[in-house]
């Protein structure tokens, strides 16, 4: 059996809040196989982007452990952390918030290149940005332009190049579509599914959004209060939900092929 | 993009002044420092345009030479100062914490002092002359400078920028400069230019006091204090100096308001 791409055991992040605390994540647990696509939905405030926060390394968990590729990234020294980083990378949600307004896109591509201090430089290095700007349908041009001179969806498509420059073995895509129009959404999803089968990228996707879980994923996840209420693969959840708040989740969700309608509940 | 019209305006009046002070280095229309006790005290005319003083030297290439004095020192204060309190800020900012609690701590401790009674303390201690005076100035410019500094760091680092960054490996120290400083940037230059008018005030009132520069170098402050005695017989004395740096800070402040207006993310950035 082949090792799984990301495992996330038990993991709990509570944060003090007066007297009492809130437990952001509570036992968490997910296993994600390479090349394959993961939902992680929940709505707003059931630990979804803390959940990617800790993931990625930027917070740590109160307990439990994160092991990409086998490794436990919290028990790695800051220099292996550094090292094990290019493995994993992240696509955020909002494409105005995630590239440096100051920065060139090509220098902002580029900047996941810190972790490798074998990476290419100079003429090398502006070819590889242009490759990967062409990759996710931009133009190599576009490197020397900035973040302000494009659309959500085209900074979105630089926030994934960004992501790609290490060649990750993981990216985590927190609500990464969410602030862009249908039409923009379905590129960007196209596009991570391209980059699965081109690239063999297993991609943890947490969303709010239902009928993007329906177009993309191979297993989801359902998040509540901080806690994993159901998971299994992809159309048994959506087409058999055991639990009621995945039922709720599905009957709130307006689908993208009926406009104005909301579906009408399975009769169970 | 049209620009502001109180940058243009402020620009102008800062640029003349700015001038004012590196030409008389070179120029002044009489030796500022050439007394000529027959023709004291003068009303303004076509020789003098300015009058001329007590002692019978030119106002206006005193005023000229007073701008580089006053100038001076204000920017000095105001470059040491900013420098010292934006470090502390984005230190703060950046490291949270203990760190963040001791530098707003400090910075509560000197915003506490009177600055002028304080500048007059370190005069008494250091004696007059332009260290003092532009030591008592810029020490009161690091709190204002901290204060902004960590307050726009602060929004800076809750950006998914810098999440990316730290993705990257960067430390807080390669963060802050790549990243922080350059987008509170902006923020930071409209406050040098507003605190530099400030400091124009605060030398004056210095030299006002005899804490500011020593004769015979020309100062605006000293120049105000000295006329007084003269005020009936000769207003021109303290309408020169007086006007010099009321439009100096006015410049500054124009100048101040206008980068804001033109660094505003609602302008012109929109959607």
């Amino acid at each position: 059996m082949t090792q799984p791409l990301l495992q996330v055991s038990r993991l709990s992040r509570h944060f003090p809040l007066g007297q009492g605390m809130v437990r952001a994540l509570d036992d968490v647990s997910l296993t994600l196989m390479p090349e394959q696509i993961l939902g992680v939905v929940g709505e707003s405030g059931s630990g979804k982007s803390t959940l990617a926060r800790i993931v990625m390394g930027l917070d740590r968990p109160t307990s439990g452990s994160v092991r990409i590729a086998g490794r436990d990234i919290f028990a790695l020294s800051p220099r292996h952390l550094r090292q094990a980083r290019r493995d994993f990378q992240m696509v955020f949600q909002d494409p105005y918030g995630s590239l440096d307004p100051r920065h060139r896109v090509g220098r902002i591509i580029a900047e996941p290149l810190h972790l490798d201090t074998t990476a290419p430089k100079g003429r090398d290095r502006r070819d590889l940005v242009g490759r990967l700007l062409r990759d996710v349908g931009l133009d190599a041009a576009d490197q020397d332009r900035f973040p302000h001179e494009f659309s959500g969806g085209q900074r979105q498509r630089i926030a994934i190049a960004r992501a790609l420059i290490t060649k990750p073995r993981l990216l985590v895509a927190d609500e990464a579509t969410s602030a862009l129009d249908l039409t923009v959404q379905k590129q960007i999803l196209r596009l991570i599914l391209d980059l699965r089968d081109e690239h063999g990228i297993g991609v943890l996707f947490i969303t709010h959004n239902l009928g993007v879980v329906d177009q993309i994923c191979d297993s989801v996840a359902v998040m509540k209060d901080g806690r994993i209420v159901e998971s299994g693969p992809m159309r048994q959840v959506m087409d058999h939900p055991a639990e009621p708040y995945t039922r709720r989740l599905l009957e709130a969700e307006p689908r993208l092929d009926v406009i104005g309608r909301k579906v009408r509940p399975k009769p169970s | 993009m049209r620009l502001p019209k109180s940058l243009i305006l402020g620009a102008a009046i800062t640029a003349i002044m700015v001038g004012a002070a590196v030409l008389s280095r070179v120029w002044t229309p009489a030796d500022p420092t050439a007394m000529n006790i027959v023709a004291r005290l003068q009303a303004p005319d076509a020789a003098h345009w300015f009058g001329t003083d007590p002692i019978g030297r030119d106002v206006l290439s005193i005023i000229m030479a007073g701008a580089w004095t006053s100038l001076g020192i204000a920017m000095l204060a105001t470059a040491i100062g900013g420098a010292a309190g934006t470090l502390l800020g984005v230190t703060a900012a950046a490291r949270g914490g203990r760190a963040e609690r001791l530098v707003m701590g400090f910075n509560g401790v000197l915003f506490a002092f009177p600055p002028i009674l304080s500048a007059i303390l370190l005069g008494a201690l250091m004696g007059p002359g332009a260290v003092t005076a532009i030591t008592a100035i810029g020490v009161f410019m690091v709190p204002v400078f901290a204060r902004i500094s960590r307050a726009a760091a602060i929004q800076i680092w809750a950006r998914d920028y810098i999440s990316a960054a730290r993705m990257a490996g960067k430390n807080d120290i390669r963060i802050t400069a790549e990243h922080v400083l350059p987008n509170i940037l902006p923020q930071i230059i409209v406050q040098l230019a507003i605190q530099t008018g400030l400091a124009i005030l605060s030398e004056a009132g210095l030299s006002f006091l005899g804490m500011g520069v020593s004769p015979p170098t020309p100062s605006w402050g000293r120049m105000l204090s000295e006329s007084q005695t003269y005020l009936a017989a000769a207003p021109h004395l303290v309408l020169a100096p007086g006007l010099a740096i009321a439009v100096t800070v006015l410049g500054l402040n124009l100048l101040g308001d206008g980068l804001r207006d033109l660094t505003d993310p609602r302008r012109g950035q929109a959607g």
